[in-house]
Order: C-alpha cells, then sequence, then structure tokens
C-alpha cells in the first residue's frame, strides 16, 4: 500500500465529488459541507451508477440513477436496500489529499 | 371412457365455459370445436382498442394454439357448422368435417344487424363484429377519407373514435335524439357527446339514413331531410342478430334468441346454448359480464353439478380513452322513484343514482367512475341504503360503519398480494416491517420496503396498511412534509421563504429548523428551485442542489454516458445545423442519434469529459442547449400551420417558435412541454401537453394540463384568444402562476387539479391585473434566466466538472 497525492481539498466542491482515474477504475472522492473528505469505488452496488455524480448530503451521497442512498463512511446502502461499496482511506495533510492505493493500483511505482 | 363434447363456435363464452370446466372436471370430456373464424379465441371486448390502434391482435388472444393443445382440445379452425343431426348426435361442417357428440353447446354467437337501405351491398358497408371487420376498416383509413357510422350505440361510439385515432374525418348518425339512449340519461349523454365532439367526432343525432350512395364504392349517405354526407366507408352498428338459424333448422326451441332453461339447456336436453345465440328468460344478453356469469353456470352442469343461471344485472362501461363513463339498471324518472344527483361542471363530473324503496335500481356516472362497483354491488344485493343516503352519492369512501369500513377490503387481503406494482412489494412485507421495525411514518415505510416509493400510486394502499397495523398510533399528518427533514410540507415552505425573506439554503434550513445539517437528495433541489423562482435576481443557484442533469446540462444514461439535446426552435432545422450535427457525431463517433419526440436531435453516448468540446461545436453553428433535462421549458412542438398546410388557420410555426425563444431557460417546477396546432386536426399533438395551443379562423384556443407520461390525460381548455399576443401574454401568465405555487416535481396537471380549473382560468382569462403581474414577474425572471448554459461552460464556468481531479498510475505503467 502507499500514499498518492491527488491533489487539494478545495479542488473539490463542498458537498460534491470529483474523481480520481487509476488503472483499476474510477475512485470518487466526496467532500462533505463540514470539510470531512471520502473516498470510494465509484460505482454503485445496485447498477454500476457512477456516485461521483450524486448529491453529497450529510454523510451520504444518492446514486443519480436510481436514488440509493450509500453511507459514505461505511460504503454501505442504506434504508431498504443492501450493497457494498469499496472505501479507500483518503487523508487530509493540510489541505493536501492523499488516497491510499495497492501498488497495484499505481502500477510501476 | 371421456365422454364427447362438441361446441359450436369459438368466442369468450365457450371459452371461459371450457376453463371452468377444465379445472372442475379435468379429463371428463373429448371437446371438439367447430370455428367459423380461421382463428383461436381472441377478446372481442378489446377490438375497439385494436382499431384505435392501442392494441394489436397479439394482445387480445385469449387462449393461443398451446391452450388447446395442452388441453387435449381439437379446434377445427374455419369450419362452419352446416347441420345438426339430433337423431344420430352428429354436426357436420360445410367442408365435410363431422363429428358425434354427446354433448352439444351452441355458442353461434350473433350477426350484426345490416340496414337493408338502398346500397347496403356496395364495398365500404361493414359492420363492426370480428377481427376481419377491423382489418377492413384499418384498410380504408389508410387512405385517410371520411368515415360515416350510422348508430350512436356503444359500439359505434367505440368504432367512431377507433376511426378518428386512425386519421379519418367521423360522423356519427344516430336516430334517437341523444346517443347511447339505452345506458345514459340525457345529462351524461349531452356531456359525452361535447367531450366526443372536442375529440372531432361530428355526432348527428335524430338522423335516419334513407340510402347509401355510390357507385362502385361508398361515396356517401343520404338522411331522411335531404342532407348528403359524404364518405368512404359506412360502419352499421345498429345492434345485433342472436345466430339462430342453424338450431331453428334442427327444430329446437327458438324465439328471439335460443330458449334455454336455468340450466342452460335447449329444449334438447343434449343440447345446450350459450352465449349471444341464447335467450335466457327472455332476454339476449350482448354484454361479456352475464355471458360469463351463464358460462359459469354450464361448465357447473357439464362437470355433473346443478348450478342454475338466475339471469343478470348489467353495466357499461365506454371504451374511449379519457373518457370515464359508468351505467347500470334503469334510470327512467317514475313517481315512486327518487334521485340523487351531483355535478360539478368544472371538474366535468356528472353522477346520478335513482332509487326505488332506498334501494338503487340504476346509476349513471359520468367524469368520476371510481365508485362504479360499489354502487353497482349495492344494487346487486338491493341493500337499503337509507342510512347513508346523505352521503351515498360521494361515494364509498365518505361511509362511516363497519359493514362500509373501506379498510375491510384492505384488511381482507392475502399477505402475497402486490401493494406496489413498481418495486415488487407484497402485503404482508409492509405490515411485517412496520411491526418489525416500528415504523410510524410513510417516509419510514418508503426508505425500509421501496413501497409506494416510486410513482406514488399505491400511496393510499399503504397508508391504509400502516392505519391497520399501527392502528391509533398512525396519524397522518394533515400535511405531507417536503422529506425526512422537515416536519413543514411544500406549500408552508414556499409560503415562508417569502414571509422570511429566505435567500439561501442554509438560511431556510436554520429559519425553518430543518431536523438534517444539510438536507436530503429530495429537499435541496426543491429548495434550491424555490429560492430561483422566489428571488431571481438575488439567489445564486446552488449547483451542489441540482440532480447531475441540471448539473451538467446533458441526460445522464444508465453506463454513466451523457445524452446531448440542442435547442430546435419549434422544431425547424435548416442544412448548415444539420451538418454542423453531423460533424459532431463524426468527430465524436457518437454511437447514436435519434430523433426525440419533441421534434429534436438527441446525441447519445458522449463521455462526460467530452460535453464542452461538443458543446462548443454545437455552439458554433448556432445551437443553444435545448435543455431536455430541465425541470424548466423544454420544447414547443409545432406544426407546418398557415405557412404551408391547406388546413392551417394561424402560423403555428411562428407563434411556437415566438414561444420558446420566449420562454426558454425558464426553470418551472417539474418539466413544462408545449404544441402549437395550426388547426383543430392537431398534429402538434397539442392536447396532451403542459400548454397546448390550438389554432382556429377565429384565434386561439388555450390548453393546458394535460399528460400523456405515467397518466395520460387530455388537455383543459384555459380559454380562447384573438391574436398571437394575447396567447404569449395568457401562456406566460399562467406557466408564472404554476411556478409561483407549484410544488417541486409536480406537473402541471396535478398542480392544476389541486388548485381547480376555475381559480386558474378566473386568474389568467378574467383578471387582466393579476395576469399582468404573473406576466411582468416572468420577464424580470428571465433576465437572470436566460443565459446559455452550454456556453457558459465552453467558456469556463465549472470546469472542475468535467475533468478528473487526477489521472495517476497510468503514464508510470507506460514508462
Amino acid at each position: 500500500m502507499t500514499w498518492v497525492t491527488i491533489g487539494r481539498l478545495e479542488d473539490i466542491p463542498v458537498r460534491g465529488a470529483r474523481c480520481v482515474n487509476t488503472p483499476e477504475g474510477r475512485i470518487a472522492v466526496f467532500r462533505t459541507a463540514d470539510n470531512e473528505v471520502f473516498a470510494m469505488e465509484d460505482s454503485c452496488p445496485h447498477k454500476r451508477g457512477p456516485l461521483s455524480q450524486g448529491i453529497v448530503h450529510g454523510k451520504s451521497v444518492t446514486c443519480p440513477l436510481h436514488n440509493w442512498v450509500i453511507s459514505l463512511e461505511s460504503g454501505a446502502a442504506q434504508g431498504a436496500d443492501s450493497g457494498q461499496v469499496r472505501t479507500i482511506s483518503v487523508r487530509n495533510d493540510n489541505g493536501t489529499l492523499l488516497l491510499e492505493l495497492t501498488e497495484l493500483r499505481v502500477a510501476a511505482e | 371412457m371421456s365422454e364427447k363434447l362438441v361446441i359450436i363456435g369459438n368466442g369468450m363464452a365457450p371459452g371461459r365455459m371450457l376453463e371452468e370446466l377444465f379445472e372442475k372436471a379435468p379429463g371428463a370430456y373429448d371437446v371438439t370445436i367447430f370455428n367459423a373464424e380461421p382463428r383461436v379465441n381472441y377478446d372481442r371486448i378489446m377490438l375497439s382498442p385494436v382499431l384505435s390502434g392501442e392494441k394489436s391482435y397479439e394482445d387480445i388472444v385469449i387462449h393461443d394454439d398451446a391452450w388447446y393443445a395442452k388441453n387435449g382440445v381439437t379446434l377445427l379452425k374455419g369450419a362452419r357448422v352446416t347441420e345438426i343431426d339430433r337423431e344420430r348426435r352428429i354436426v357436420t361442417a360445410a367442408d365435410g368435417r363431422t363429428a358425434s357428440y354427446d354433448k352439444l353447446v351452441i355458442a353461434t354467437g350473433s350477426t350484426p344487424i345490416i340496414i337493408p337501405v338502398p346500397g347496403h351491398q356496395l364495398p365500404g358497408v361493414l359492420a363492426y363484429r370480428d377481427l376481419d371487420d377491423v382489418d377492413r376498416m384499418l384498410e380504408i383509413a389508410r387512405g385517410g377519407g371520411r368515415a360515416i357510422v350510422i348508430g350512436g350505440g356503444l359500439l359505434g361510439l367505440e368504432a367512431a373514435y377507433g376511426l378518428k385515432r386512425q386519421g379519418m374525418e367521423v360522423t356519427v348518425i344516430h336516430l334517437m335524439p341523444t346517443i347511447m339512449e339505452r345506458q345514459l340519461d340525457p345529462p351524461a349523454a349531452y356531456m359525452l357527446k361535447k367531450a366526443l365532439g372536442d375529440r372531432g367526432i361530428d355526432i348527428i343525432t335524430k338522423a335516419n339514413t334513407k340510402a347509401i350512395l355510390g357507385t362502385d364504392k361508398v361515396e356517401g349517405i343520404e338522411l331522411d331531410d335531404g342532407r348528403i354526407i359524404p364518405g368512404d366507408m359506412v360502419v352499421m352498428a345498429v345492434g345485433i342478430r342472436p345466430n339462430t338459424t342453424l338450431a331453428h333448422a334442427a327444430g329446437l326451441e327458438v324465439n328471439r334468441g335460443i330458449v334455454v332453461n336455468d340450466g342452460m339447456q335447449t329444449s334438447d336436453p343434449q343440447i345446450y346454448a350459450l352465449g349471444e345465440c341464447a335467450e335466457h328468460r327472455g332476454v339476449c344478453y350482448g354484454l361479456v359480464a352475464p355471458l360469463y356469469e351463464s358460462a359459469r353456470a354450464l361448465a357447473d352442469r357439464l362437470a355433473g353439478g346443478s348450478a342454475e343461471y338466475l339471469g343478470s344485472v348489467t353495466n357499461t362501461k365506454l371504451k374511449v380513452t379519457g373518457i370515464n363513463l359508468f351505467s347500470a339498471g334503469d334510470f327512467a324518472e317514475a313517481p315512486d322513484r327518487e334521485e340523487i344527483v351531483l355535478r360539478d361542471a368544472s371538474a366535468g363530473v356528472y353522477k346520478r343514482l335513482v332509487l326505488k324503496d332506498n334501494r338503487i335500481v340504476g346509476t349513471v356516472l359520468y367524469g368520476d367512475t371510481a365508485d362504479g362497483s360499489w354502487f353497482f354491488d349495492l344494487m346487486k344485493k338491493g341493500s337499503d341504503v337509507s342510512a347513508m343516503r346523505d352521503t351515498l352519492i360521494f361515494g364509498q369512501s365518505f361511509q362511516g360503519g363497519a359493514p362500509l369500513d373501506p379498510m375491510a377490503a384492505v384488511a381482507a387481503l392475502p399477505d402475497d398480494a402486490e401493494i406496489c406494482g413498481c418495486n415488487g412489494v407484497c402485503k404482508g412485507k409492509i405490515t411485517s416491517t412496520i411491526s418489525g421495525k416500528g415504523l410510524t411514518t410513510l417516509d419510514e415505510v418508503r426508505a425500509h420496503t421501496k413501497a409506494s416509493a416510486s410513482c406514488g400510486n399505491c400511496t393510499g394502499l399503504v397508508e391504509q396498511l400502516m392505519k391497520l397495523t399501527l392502528g391509533d398510533r398512525y396519524n397522518p399528518a394533515a400535511v405531507t412534509p417536503m422529506c425526512g427533514c422537515t416536519d413543514l410540507g411544500h406549500d408552508d415552505v414556499r409560503r415562508l421563504i417569502l414571509a422570511k425573506g429566505l435567500k439561501t439554503i442554509p438560511a431556510v434550513m436554520q429559519e425553518l429548523e430543518w431536523k438534517t445539517s444539510c438536507g436530503c437528495a429530495k429537499c435541496r433541489p426543491a429548495l434550491n428551485y424555490y429560492l430561483v423562482c422566489d428571488w431571481p435576481d438575488e439567489y445564486a443557484d446552488d449547483y451542489q442542489s441540482r440532480f447531475i442533469n441540471e448539473r451538467v446540462h446533458a441526460n445522464i444514461q444508465k453506463d454513466g454516458t451523457y445524452s446531448v439535446v440542442p435547442r430546435m426552435w419549434g422544431g425547424v432545422t435548416s442544412a448548415a445545423e444539420l451538418r454542423a450535427i453531423a460533424d459532431v457525431v463524426d468527430k465524436f463517433q457518437v454511437p447514436m442519434v435519434k430523433v426525440t419526440g419533441g421534434q429534436r436531435i438527441d446525441l447519445l453516448g458522449i463521455q462526460k469529459e467530452d460535453l464542452p468540446a461538443v458543446w462548443a461545436d454545437l455552439g458554433k453553428a448556432g445551437f443553444v442547449s435545448g435543455q431536455a433535462y430541465a425541470k424548466g421549458l423544454r420544447t414547443v412542438k409545432t406544426c407546418v400551420g398557415s405557412e404551408w398546410c391547406r388546413f392551417g388557420t394561424q402560423d403555428s410555426t411562428g407563434l411556437g417558435i415566438r414561444l420558446e425563444k420566449f420562454m426558454w431557460g425558464s426553470w418551472t417546477p417539474a418539466k413544462l412541454k408545449l404544441a402549437v396546432s395550426g388547426c383543430p386536426r392537431n398534429c402538434a399533438e397539442a392536447t396532451c401537453k403542459d400548454i397546448g395551443v390550438i389554432c382556429v379562423d377565429s384565434g386561439f384556443e388555450i390548453h393546458f394540463a394535460g399528460a400523456a407520461g405515467l397518466e395520460i390525460k387530455g388537455t383543459e381548455v384555459l380559454g380562447m384568444v384573438k391574436t398571437e399576443d394575447e396567447a404569449l401574454e395568457h401562456i406566460v401568465a399562467l406557466t408564472q402562476m404554476y411556478r409561483e405555487q407549484g410544488r417541486y416535481l409536480e406537473r402541471i396537471y396535478k398542480w392544476a387539479k389541486r388548485v381547480g380549473l376555475d381559480e386558474i382560468r378566473r386568474q389568467i382569462m378574467d383578471d387582466a391585473e393579476k395576469r399582468k403581474g404573473y406576466f411582468d414577474r416572468f420577464v424580470f425572471s428571465q433576465k437572470f434566466a436566460q443565459v446559455d448554459p452550454w456556453s457558459e461552460r465552453v467558456s469556463g464556468k465549472d470546469k472542475h466538472e468535467f475533468k478528473p481531479l487526477v489521472v495517476t498510475g497510468f503514464s508510470e505503467a507506460a514508462e
């Protein structure tokens, strides 16, 4: 595992998300109203909707395709739906954001 | 050894009888069916939807070939029986095929009556009876032209509606002073005639046909009073005559129909008669419900039982889309009868109950037929209604007391009954989740079971289940809250935003005591809209509270790509525009190009990262966003109007373009689609739009509150204006009234239903000052709304939306 710098906190809109493209797929990085940052695979367990395009509220995001609500903390689907998104550790070092990726994800490094 | 059962005829009655028989006594009979039609059993009641194009033959098949095979039935198609030999118990068909029987069922149905006026044998004179008739009608209708329907009864009117839908000009000729006089009283007949008139069907009553004109084919008809009506087709729908020839020749007792007793037996105990050919206690039935009831009795008899058919009370429903009509029993006035009448002219509702000795003997419902089956049930059972007489006309849900408890029906449902059709949730799941998780609000039930979480049609049922499960603990608040974040409903929130001068989402949440820190995906887009609408010059649109489509100005697709729809004003385009689109398609390898229902072109499968570049290219050709994603003005569909069309009365294309250029960019509670038709032929389909215009010689008829989605609803007329300027002013004012009052995601037809059509007409048509106020506020708001979102983004706005934060891992791998 290794920490990879992905950008600055202010690059992500408040209550919004940006994407990080890796060889293994897209990772969504979310910023909440309280400036907390979360990351998970950009794929809803329901029909693979891009969660990064959803509306962020509290510590949840609502998928744009069929309104599943996913917890940003646990990656678990809320309410009657069941499913799990893989979360990824993210760190905020004085505004610099770092993502914990496997060796494989950062490839040749 | 099974007995041999032969059935002559393969209509709906014997079909139902066999279903019952195979269930009661499987294998008891060896069944052979002689079918004069070359087909399997189909649903004759659904011929009208086939004629109108709403269904196909395949949709209406009841028993397919596999069904006959599975049940071991020998079906002889195209075999018309010509003789019954009662001595030897053998029937013979015209083609020589024979079958011997132990029991015989005659179900030869009926023949439509053709009035023998001069010319009745001309090609183009048709009955309306079977699929062959429908096929012939469709063939003639393909060439357009005019149709004349003789007979303003149930069947005739359905035929007229179907032919109109197929694009013909239709005139109905009816002998009596009012249409459907056997089922409808004059007020209901008046309302029906008016509704059909609105659909372009011309009805002439008190008219007797003297002759059908034409030499080689139908060219028209002449009435007794000398009037001549041109036409390419004459459909006779004046009644039916039971087919009794075969029974008569076999020496069975025949009156109007083949006489049967309560066991459906003819005068020969081995032979039964069923369906429209039979006469039971002096009555020949032509509707399906009584025929099914008698079919059940006959099946029981054939299975060795002793069921008796005692006759039926019948009711009628008209199958014309958008017209709700129910009638049952007898509603003639008489000294010993009383009546209860409810009229609501603005809602187009008329209800009449005829009582005798405190019992319902007749029911006519027009407009709102929801309680038809309940009234019909009371009538059939002869229930004494004196206890609930005062509120009877309001229907079942207004009655108190145990036997009429509306909950009873829900309580009686089995646990596996499906309540929510969208999400496939059954009753047991809902009730067990309510008690298991201690749920007390509708929103909680939606969150935990998904019931009523999609289209919402089952909300009433779900609430009843909650009441049933929770008893007094369930107290449906008078107002449904916007979402779980607040106890306030949409209307309260809107009122408080204005009253308290709240101008940001955080201000609303703070002042109105939101229960969550930053709302949810339901309330935030709603609040954002309310603030955009109420403070157009001051509020800064919160893009993070907009659904993705409105945030990136394209429509998200299932695979995460987007579709792009440029505006084509009024649906008019040019070679240069088409060339620019073609170039974009080539350059970005757009996988699919599709014409939309709103007269524009949709480019599907575009990567999010490519959107600004696509817009830049489209922008160079003059295109702006079509806002096909917006809860806002979408399209204004038009026909070619007086500019080109030989029927056009006004410049409908010009008015449509003018409206679109005036109104584009405006946000509304839900999507808003307009159309302008240049004449009442309505090629732009304006009468199912949110707002529509029908141009006529004398001006512009403004329509609104139509729907053609989850629900289908024809528009209501707002009013008539003389000039294009007035049409624009009224439409804009109506839109602003809706913008200011509508709840987020509430389409205009639902808003109109809530606030009342008359109130809207009063404010927009009759109150010039109010209208001016709405108009001015819309114009003010447009100053801030009419900015093309595509060119803004091409110039760099919201850059972060279209680019990944970082791309990592790839370059290293390549090195």
